[in-house]
């Protein structure tokens, strides 16, 4: 049944029972012409352009745990394309460009909001680089323009421009395409319309082994429920990646670190927009339900435990409460950890691994969610037809080898 | 009068002090030690607030923090507000002033409350099926245009502050043996035992008064003492014997390693709190043991309209009774599946509250509770249950049906004003769930319980599933010896019941249309049974997809009520047990915590240490502008007359070059190398070699990590075979040393050498220009100063103004130049004397900006600005100074990586353009003047700078190929049109650099 | 916040200290490009135990070796740089705290 408000009134005279199951619950089949391993936002969106856009259907998307468990529901819901890298400029205004209508395409209400992405520039150097960052987005098409503290002030009143701080805000480049999307609605949008075109979303299938025939190409998975045949494997799956495809004894340049986020007690409407501060570690927006929704930092060592230390968010916090000092009565409602995949160059790897058939897509850092409809359409034409998109053509493992990096920390100092 | 409905004696309040408060407007008395809850509660007030969604009159649920309807604002002054506080938790003080949240215009009389007769349409994720509209148009959606600022504007609960916060926040890390959270029978036991035991103890509680469960059973007596009065003694015998007792203090976050965050709470409480007294504290303790005695909370049932005012958790209302000395009504329907409701039920009768009925849901309760509430003559109907209430702002019957599963038309309403309910107790498992450890599902109980200990840890009391006073107290008792090696203290219990027991989970039978009704499980959300079987229907089948897809647990409350219910109600649903639907991830905090508490004292100037260098005073004296890096506040420019930026650099850089300038270097990075491998050291982590360097000299070394891009520069001086004095960036000094250790420690530690930072030993002034010696001259002793004594790239030690100096002769201007080398605390004096000499001979003080112009005029590099973690040395045409018969050094082996010996890379230029317009610094560069949409920059502007020197603006930048470019036109595309420019030679002025040897 | 065990100076907050990713890396420059990579940029990034470089960065300034449960984040054994990794210590036994703090007394 269609999502519209036809539909919901309609279903509000019977009690709502008429809703169907929103994606189908399946028993694994004994073969697929492809499989995903990882149903969060990146992993069932790849899923869907596959079956949409290259019309396989005999495909499934396993996890082993729920689908949009990981950090797709994790993370903070910045949007934005705003990267000083040609290859990044492309990639990011790729899944830009779909978010604009991923609703209606998806018919799932997925609350991509352009609210505005602000970036504060706290000392010369900051700005230097963020102008250097709207040159390029210029000559790139994407938008992104220099605000000076006064039009920053103006754009998010609660922000505290004054020079008698420790680092006063000396400008700021807004993104005004940028903004914020509903997590979860992602991923179950992503899930409800693969599942719908015929893509098996397989829950609690935790990959244990990937097989390999004599040539050693991909041969299929054995999985918690049973082994599944299949030449054609993608991996997307964040923080496990290192993991998972150990299985295929394929080792990558990929760390894992935790990253945490917290919320505050939902208050009436108090900020506009999204605003980042990359030098003083501050990351805040201000969700539909009120809650003020804040980034914190990476712990410094591996771990896959999702959770991290104390003086992590309270160094976060310490930022917060300089850039808005109204907010320092409010209180931490709900703190949580991810597992981010972090990459040397801060970029991700979408593409070819040195075994036939085994396709990764991983490194997403601590940035992933606002690329999710962009890696989802390459990566499915990545595995649907063995070659590259032309904008994930450059993110291969190669680039380590040769020194091609695309590293956006090196010159933006972090990034998100 | 504090209210009609206050007991004449009993509680833990002071009727002697009376206390005026204002709620809404209207002005209430109360007493010293009431909460703002059961002050109202008082006064017959239970019409509290409305619901986040629906706009359903709410009173009071609970009586601690676990209550999710009763939310309030309380506002001492304009910047002092604070919403969203459970009115639970308000300690009352004369003159508190708090507001209901979430009505307009007045709880009793609330325009959302159309929400209610709407909910239909407002099930679970309705949002996600609609106001979608058409796709974006212009950069914006319907959705974010029309839909979202509606809902943005309804959702929310208080209203957030508006300005900065005056309070101060205070920190504290601490150490123990034993950490006792949570102060009732079992964690006062545990903090007992293990302080007698002689080990450092801690011992927290969120109430203003330890005792948790001793406060609210009056008729019970603890080693021949009322239970209460022995709370208090042990309270009293733990401070005497050192233990550390912090009242109104949450724990709230279990960490790693035994590290437990604790938020005290120092002034709310207060009528006119010190000034400047630290509003909160924050307790970073590591414990060698942590005891858990968090206690239990009591779960509600799930039935119609179980959320109007007047309905409430029985043990609510017995702390409120016996707490507070409060009657929260006249006349109690109890609903029941937990024998301690009976107990409840019986105190409140003897109290003179009528108990209309007992509505037992178990088919066949039994028990010597339900004994002694029949033989006090309480009815009670046992194997039924209750399908609604009556009453909207106030409950007024509950509809009573004698057997469950009854229809609903077999039903008698009883008329009451309070509604009391108990689906049983869930253990206060939070804490040990963040700690890690594994939470064990207790089939026979349906309760969760801790397991195995993943951490140094226990619980105790009811947290452990333990049952009654005398219970708590033996286990707490036992956990406190087992941490600290003492012995476990037997107390003597009476007057408990052990025996209650009891409990149910998910929803009543009511026998009513399910679709129809509102029967909460989540109350501050909004969340129903039907919601959460809604989500089941969708095919939401794990608890967190649940909870997400309903909102239910993830309200201010955390779910400490609901969690179990939905749980529960979502097993039914799919006909599955409690641990195959799994159970959401208990996150810290366990109450939410203040942000100004966490950021502690970190504010202004502790948010971040401020650096600055012995000269900083003057500067600051003569108007200087500063700019921030890294840390370190450092002078821009210094501005006379009221001239900018380009006026007071265009000043300060002729007077330099005509004259001389002075300039404060000392913030740039030192180390100090030392010993016999110190110049095999240096060669490994410079690209440059150092055996060759004669002592006395300096030479430029340009630093690279091991992927092969550049990573620092400076100017390195050999002052003994053995001893190299390093200068790094500024903001690269620590990195720098890090760096160092690194290699030295881990991959050449067979040399021998050590590194020390110098950065704040020695204070750097720099003169520049033409009369730099001149200046320099009468001032320092011991060291020719003459051209041929002392040449360029040189150093040597002596004195100036009577203190040593290492005294460089290097040049960051393209002038003759010195960097004076002196001890920090004689920086000032000598700066002064220095400046006495030059403001003499004509010269100039100069900021970090004409710095950075002078170095570009002459092309030298900066990194950070010129290299971005992308460059090698090649690319900034320093490719010669890499010593390459070298046969290693860091980042050497990454330099013949393919693409770094690839064609095509980009490579440090100048360029000038025509006119006065400078560039701007990170343009992009293309090779035609009208680059199409997505077109590929060859190239970006570095560094842009109107050239005093030239008269001309100069840029710098990266272009591919660049140096095969040199004297073609490339162009700089911006708004207005793309500016052409040269392809020029990096260096500007004086390209032989006969100035230097001056 | 992490407790460390400082192999010099004993247990010590993680405040204290600064990670230095994975130990053991062989500094391969004689390696071809895909093997320099590897050493540049390729590990393990274990789900298990790690062997890991920290410096006591604000204490004795010494880089040293850590066995860890990347999963407890707990720490199993430390030690000093250029001494091998120990042997796979026994699994933590179940509910077991992890034995985290077992420095030595500090050195004079």
């Amino acid at each position: 049944m269609r999502f519209s408000f036809a539909n919901l009134v309609r279903q509000s005279f019977s009690g709502h029972q008429g809703w169907p199951e929103q994606w189908r619950d399946p028993e694994p089949k004994a073969a697929y012409d492809a499989v995903i391993i990882g149903a969060g936002g990146h992993g069932l969106a790849t899923a869907y352009y596959m079956a949409a856009e290259h019309g396989l259907r005999n495909i499934a998307v396993v996890d082993k745990g729920w689908l949009g468990g990981g950090n797709t529901g994790r993370n903070t819901t910045i949007i934005r394309s705003n990267y000083l890298w040609e290859e990044s400029e492309a990639l990011y205004d790729h899944a830009l460009d779909l978010w604009q209508d991923l609703s209606q395409v998806l018919n799932y209400n997925v609350m991509y909001s352009p609210r505005g992405c602000m970036m504060l520039a706290h000392n010369i150097h900051d700005v230097q680089v963020f102008k250097r960052h709207v040159h390029a987005n210029r000559l790139a098409g994407i938008d992104n323009e220099w605000l000076t503290p006064e039009e920053a002030k103006e754009f998010c009143p609660i922000l505290n421009t004054s020079e008698r701080v420790r680092y006063p805000i000396l400008g700021a480049t807004l993104q005004r395409r940028g903004g914020v999307a509903r997590h979860d609605a992602v991923a179950w949008g992503y899930a409800r319309a693969a599942s719908a075109l015929g893509v098996d979303i397989l829950q609690r299938c935790e990959v244990k082994g990937i097989t390999r025939d004599a040539s050693g190409a991909v041969s299929g998975l054995d999985t918690t429920r049973g082994p599944i045949a299949t030449r054609r494997v993608g991996v997307v799956a964040a923080g496990n990646t290192s993991v998972v495809m150990g299985m295929a004894g394929v080792r990558l340049p990929l760390e894992s670190y935790p990253l945490q986020a917290l919320v505050s007690e939902p208050v009436k409407p108090m900020m506009p927009c999204v605003v980042m501060s990359n030098t003083i570690h501050a990351y805040m927006s201000q969700s539909d339900k009120g809650e003020l929704v804040i980034g914190a930092g990476t712990d410094s060592y591996i771990s896959y435990s999702q959770t991290g230390g104390l003086h992590i968010a309270t160094h976060t916090l310490d930022a917060i409460c300089e850039l808005f000092p109204a907010v320092r009565r409010l209180r931490m409602l709900r703190s949580w950890g991810g597992i981010v995949d972090v990459t040397p160059d801060r970029s991700p790897i979408i593409g070819k691994t040195p075994v036939p058939g085994l396709f990764v897509n991983c490194g997403w850092g601590t940035g992933g969610f606002k690329a999710t409809p962009g890696s989802g359409h390459v990566f499915a034409h990545q595995v649907a037809t063995g070659e590259p998109h032309p904008i994930n053509a450059p993110f291969t493992l190669d680039r380590f080898r040769t020194g091609r990096l695309i590293d956006e920390a090196a010159a933006a100092a972090v990034a998100h | 009068m504090s209210g009609q409905h206050r007991t004449p004696r009993g509680g833990r309040i002071d009727r002697a002090r009376p206390i005026r408060f204002t709620f809404d407007g209207h002005v209430y008395e109360g007493c010293h030690g009431d909460t703002l809850a059961s002050a109202l509660l008082a006064h017959g007030v239970h019409l509290v607030g409305r619901s986040f969604k629906y706009h359903r009159p709410r009173g009071f649920l609970a009586a601690g923090a676990e209550e999710p309807n009763a939310l309030c604002t309380v506002t001492r002054d304009r910047a002092r507000t604070e919403p969203n506080l459970r009115m639970t938790q308000v300690e009352l003080y004369d003159g508190l002033d708090a507001a209901s949240q979430n009505s307009w215009p007045a709880r009793g009389f609330d325009v959302g409350a159309i929400n209610d007769l709407l909910s239909p349409l407002f099930a679970a994720g309705f949002y996600y099926k609609t106001f979608m509209g058409p796709r974006a148009v212009g950069g914006t959606t319907m959705w974010a245009k029309l839909f979202e600022p509606v809902i943005r504007r309804a959702a929310g609960l208080g209203r957030p502050p508006t300005e900065a916060d005056p309070d101060h926040y205070a920190n504290r890390f601490a150490h123990c043996d034993v950490l006792v959270v949570g102060g009732g029978p079992a964690g006062l036991a545990a903090a007992l035992a293990a302080a007698r035991a002689g080990r450092r103890t801690m011992v927290c509680d969120e109430n203003p008064e330890m005792g948790g469960a001793l406060l609210t059973h009056p008729a019970a007596e603890v080693d021949g003492r009322p239970a209460a009065a022995w709370a208090a003694s042990a309270v009293e015998e733990l401070r005497r014997l050192g233990a550390t007792v912090l009242p109104r203090t949450q724990g709230f976050g279990y960490y790693n390693h035994n590290f437990v965050a604790l938020t005290e709470r120092l002034t709310d409480h207060l009528a006119h709190p010190a000034a400047g007294a630290p509003r909160e504290r924050l307790w970073q303790v590591r414990a060698r043991h942590v005891v858990l005695a968090t206690g239990a909370t009591e779960r509600p049932l799930v039935f119609p309209d179980n959320d109007r005012p007047g309905v409430m958790l029985a043990d609510a209302a017995r702390a409120f009774l016996h707490r507070w000395g409060v009657k929260p009504g006249t006349e109690a329907v109890v609903v029941t599946a937990h024998d301690a409701a009976y107990r409840t039920a019986l105190d409140l009768h003897r109290a003179g509250v009528r108990i209309a009925r007992i509505v037992d849901p178990r088919p066949r309760p039994a028990g010597p509770a339900l004994d002694a509430a029949r033989a006090a003559g309480l009815p009670v109907t046992a194997g039924g249950t209750v399908i609604g209430v009556k009453g909207s702002l106030r409950v007024s019957a509950a509809l009573v049906a004698r057997s469950a599963g009854a229809g609903a038309t077999d039903h008698e309403a009883v008329p009451c004003d309070l509604v009391l309910m108990s689906g049983g107790f869930t253990p206060a498992v939070h804490l040990f769930s963040q700690s890690r450890g594994k939470l064990r599902f207790d089939a026979a109980t349906q309760r969760y319980l801790p397991g195995d200990a993943a951490q140094a840890q226990s619980s105790a009391g009811a947290c452990a599933g333990a049952w009654g006073l005398a219970a708590a107290l033996d286990g707490g008792s036992a956990a406190g010896a087992a941490a600290s090696g003492g012995e476990a203290l037997r107390h003597a219990v009476s007057g408990d019941h052990p025996e209650d027991g009891g409990g149910t989970l998910g929803t009543l039978p009511h026998g009513r249309d399910p679709s129809r009704v509102k029967a909460f499980v989540d109350f501050q959300n909004d969340v129903t049974a039907k919601d959460i079987k809604l989500a089941v229907r969708e095919g939401f089948k794990s608890i967190e997809h649940v909870k997400r897809y309903t909102t239910t647990g993830m309200a201010t409350d955390q779910g400490k009520t609901s969690n179990m219910n939905a749980l529960a109600i979502a097993a039914g649903a799919l006909g599955r047990t409690l641990p195959e639907v799994g159970l959401t991830t208990f996150r810290q905090p366990y109450t939410p915590v203040t942000f100004g508490t966490l950021a502690g004292a970190a504010r202004d100037e502790l948010f971040d240490p401020v650096r600055r260098t012995p000269i900083h005073g003057w500067a600051e004296a003569r108007g200087a502008r500063f700019e921030d890096v890294g840390q370190w506040k450092r002078a821009w420019y210094f501005p006379v007359a009221g001239e900018d930026l380009h006026a007071a650099v265009a000043r300060e850089v002729r007077a330099t070059r005509e004259v001389a300038g002075i300039f404060d270097a000392s913030t740039l990075g030192k180390i100090e190398v030392v010993g016999p491998d110190a110049a095999e050291f240096l060669n490994r982590l410079y690209v440059n070699s150092w055996s060759k360097l004669g002592v006395g000299r300096c030479r430029y070394g340009l630093m690279l990590n091991e992927p092969g891009f550049v990573m620092d520069d400076g100017v390195v001086g050999r002052l003994a075979l053995d001893r190299f004095h390093v200068t790094t960036t500024t903001g690269g000094a620590p990195r720098v040393l890090h760096h160092m250790e690194d290699y030295l420690q881990t991959e050449f530690p067979e040399l021998r050498v050590w590194l020390t930072s110098v950065t704040e030993q020695w204070a750097v002034i720099a003169v520049q220009g033409p009369r730099a010696r001149a200046i320099l001259e009468p001032l320092v002793e011991g060291i020719d100063l003459s051209s041929g004594a002392f040449p360029h790239m040189a150093i040597r030690e002596g004195a100036i103004c009577g203190v040593p100096t290492r005294l460089f002769r290097v040049s960051f201007t393209g002038e003759l130049g010195f960097e004076v080398n002196v001890p920090s605390d004689h920086a000032a004096a000598v700066w002064d004397a220095v400046w006495a000499r030059t403001e003499a001979l004509g010269g100039v003080a100069y900021g970090t900006e004409s710095m950075h112009v002078m170095r570009a005029e002459k092309g030298y590099v900066i990194v950070g600005q010129e290299t971005d973690g992308t460059v090698t040395p090649d690319d900034l045409g320093l490719g010669g100074m890499v010593g390459r018969a070298k046969p290693d050094f860091v980042g050497r082996r990454s330099l013949s990586r393919p693409d770094l010996v690839a064609p095509g890379r980009k490579q440090l230029v100048g360029l000038r353009t025509e006119g006065t317009a400078v560039l701007e610094e990170g343009a992009q560069i293309t090779p035609v003047p009208d680059p199409k949409r997505g077109a590929h920059a060859i190239g970006h502007v570095t560094s842009a700078y109107a050239s005093p020197t030239l008269g001309v603006p100069i840029a710098l930048a990266l272009v591919e190929n660049g140096r095969a470019l040199t004297g073609q036109t490339v162009y700089v595309p911006m708004p207005g049109g793309a500016i052409p420019a040269r392809v020029v030679s990096p260096v500007f002025y004086d390209a032989e650099g006969e100035r230097l040897h001056g | 916040m992490l407790l460390i065990p400082c192999p010099y100076c004993g247990p010590r907050p993680e405040l204290e200290f600064r990670n230095a990713g994975h130990a053991h890396i062989a500094r391969a420059t004689a390696a071809d490009d895909q093997g320099w990579a590897e050493t540049l940029f390729y590990r393990d990034n274990p789900k298990g135990v790690i062997a890991e470089r920290w410096r006591h960065f604000s204490g004795c300034g010494r880089f040293f070796n850590a066995l860890r449960d990347t999963v407890s984040d707990g720490f199993l054994a430390s030690y000093r740089v250029g001494e091998p990794r120990p042997a796979a210590p026994p699994p933590i036994p179940e509910g077991e705290a992890p034995r985290i703090g077992a420095g030595e007394e500090p050195r004079p």
